[in-house]
């Protein structure tokens, strides 16, 4: 991990909220700026911990991925999937143009 | 009223099965509540209409002698579940007109079980927070020095608050880092936040998926067992389920605790802890000791590290779980002339800023060139600390720690995010290695607020969890009611 205070600047701040899909107005990315450089200089101290023969843990169930057999189990509920949709119109939902 | 109000769960559950009480009447105190202490802002919805119908379904089934666990006992809810009809906007502006079509499975759970819903409770964004001060609808005020203005905690701060305040009998929470524990300290009640696994995620709106932890928060910890007791149980809809059945808690509430061996961290009291809370911790040992428990002194090495690996994962899993809220399926949308635009602007319009930070730092250390440096590396040092755990439950049964470093602060005065997260420097290690947590009230500070202490647990020890929280519990007699609080 690089240095604190100089880990992103604007430009990077810019291409994560972009990233992110995220719109950033003009006036708060500098302090946006400072609060990621703050957070990212903290947990920068993880460099302290040895961990070159660790395995990385990302569930602690232990246990596998239960599989269940591929039926059907559900369905026929078109009104309730787009019942919270902004817009939707014949069945579908409606975004924006994406084709010129 | 005031003789209603003053029963705890377990009381009421009692009397409204000695026929003593109905549900009506016990409902119509909590709405009566809910409405006298308003001004704290526990709650975003209230649901009188619904409350009133269920309370009199319950008081039929109390009658024809059907009463189920719960029956008849008013509650509230944290508004990350999913509340099937009921609006439910996990405190964002982007849900703020979200009405699920379905229901989630602990809530389900309660509903089987008897339970009466008096509404939905605040949080802080998308469970994002310590203060409840990210909630869109602002913050919520806990009833403890009511005229300061201080912070309920978070991020179940309005469930906390409404059972500190005797506006809800017990309130469902969920815990990703302390969210449920936290609160419950600043509040002066119960919370018990379950091991990974043992209540369904299922409805549940995701902030840290492998964190994310559904419990009670409660007045007392035979509350919390029966509130668990129900919560809890195997669901095929949420893959990390444990399909492990738990004991009836409430069957291990007078277990005791001698000859159990109690672990004393020793990298639980460090600098900046207040001096009220380490000194209600070293009664709290001595309680223990008195009672029949063996004290140890361990270390759980990494536990400096815990905050800092948390502050990536979750974030981490959190952009990818938001992700969702494109505009398009659900939630709010911002018309744009094209998808990109319209993404942009309905996630920027739509979120807080402590959401935005989040998804920021998440997107950051997954993307190309830093995932190594950053994700990858907090899943090591996790794997580390959950091994610390692994070492010192093969000499102890429990850990006794502080539950926060300080007791609640003034509402308005934490403004830069790095001190807020370090609310959570006690929580987080057991939210890292999924293990059970119980935090408790054992005394006041001297300026009168609560002060909370945590009991972790081995894995799916959730029975000898309430045992010795329990013992604590009568050794500590907290017995204290808040000055905001209804009469």
């Amino acid at each position: 991990m690089p240095n604190k205070d100089t880990i992103v600047d604007v430009p990077t701040v810019n291409k994560i909220a972009r990233l992110s899909r995220l719109d950033i107005p003009e006036g708060n990315k500098e302090s946006l700026t400072n609060d990621l450089n703050n957070i990212l200089g903290f947990v920068a101290q993880l460099d302290e911990v040895d961990t070159s023969n660790v395995e990385p843990l990302a569930s602690v169930t232990g246990h596998k991925l239960p599989l269940r057999s591929d039926d059907v189990n559900d369905g026929n509920i078109e009104d309730l999937v787009l019942k919270n949709a902004p817009e939707s119109s014949s069945g579908f939902f409606v975004v924006p143009k994406v084709i010129e | 009223m005031s003789e209603l109000l003053d029963l705890n769960l377990v009381e009421a559950s009692k009397a409204l099965k000695n026929k003593e009480i109905s549900s009506l009447e016990l409902t119509k105190a909590y709405l009566k509540s809910i409405s006298d202490t308003c001004s704290l802002g526990a709650y975003l919805e209230i649901v009188e209409d619904k409350a009133i119908s269920m309370a009199k379904e319950s008081d039929k089934k109390l009658i024809d002698g059907t009463a189920r666990p719960l029956e008849g006992i008013p509650i509230g809810i944290k508004d990350m579940f999913c509340t099937k009809d009921i609006k439910t906007t996990a405190s964002s502006k982007i849900l703020e007109n979200f009405i699920p079509t379905y229901e989630s499975t602990v809530t389900q759970n309660l509903w089987n079980d008897g339970a009466v819903i008096l509404g939905k409770l605040s949080c802080d964004e998308f469970a994002m927070g310590s203060s409840n001060e990210t909630a869109a609808k602002g913050n919520v005020i806990n009833p403890w020095l009511k005229n300061k203005k201080m912070s309920p905690g978070g991020s179940s701060g309005g469930s906390a608050a409404a059972v500190a305040a005797r506006s809800a009998l017990a309130a469902t929470g969920t815990d990703t880092g302390g969210s449920i524990r936290q609160p419950a300290a600043f509040c002066g009640i119960t919370g018990l936040k379950p091991t990974y696994g043992r209540c369904s995620r299922w409805g549940i709106v995701a902030f840290s998926s492998s964190l994310d932890q559904a419990g009670p928060l409660t007045r007392t910890v035979s509350d919390a067992a029966l509130m668990l007791n129900s919560m809890a149980g195997y669901d095929q809809k949420d893959s990390t389920s444990a399909n492990l059945k738990m004991p009836d808690l409430m069957d291990y509430l007078d277990k005791g605790i001698k000859g159990k061996k109690i672990g004393i961290p020793k990298e639980y009291t460090q600098d900046g802890i207040s001096e009220d809370i380490v000194k209600f911790y070293e009664k709290s040992i001595d309680w223990l000791r008195d009672e029949g428990a063996e004290i140890i002194p361990v270390s759980l090495p990494h536990t400096k590290y815990a905050l800092p690996a948390y502050y990536i994962i979750a974030p981490a899993e959190a952009s990818s779980n938001l992700a969702r809220y494109d505009g398009v399926r659900y939630g709010a949308r911002q018309e744009a002339s094209s998808l990109d635009e319209m993404y942009e602007l309905t996630r920027g319009n739509g979120f807080g800023d402590e959401v935005k930070r989040r998804i920021m730092i998440g997107t950051y250390v997954l993307s190309s060139g830093y995932y190594d440096a950053y994700y990858l590396k907090a899943q090591k040092v996790r794997r580390l600390i959950k091994e610390d755990f692994e070492n010192v439950y093969k000499k102890v049964d429990y850990i006794l720690t502080p539950s926060t470093p300080t007791t609640s602060f003034e509402l308005g005065k934490k403004q830069d995010p790095l001190t807020m997260y370090l609310n959570d420097i006690f929580t987080v290690p057991a939210s890292l290695a999924g293990l059970p947590g119980i935090s408790l009230p054992v005394g006041l500070d001297k300026s009168g607020l609560p002060i909370g202490i945590q009991l972790i647990a081995n894995s799916f020890d959730e029975a000898g969890l309430i045992s010795t929280a329990r013992v604590l519990e009568m050794s500590a007699g907290f017995n204290f009611i808040a000055d905001g609080a209804a009469k």
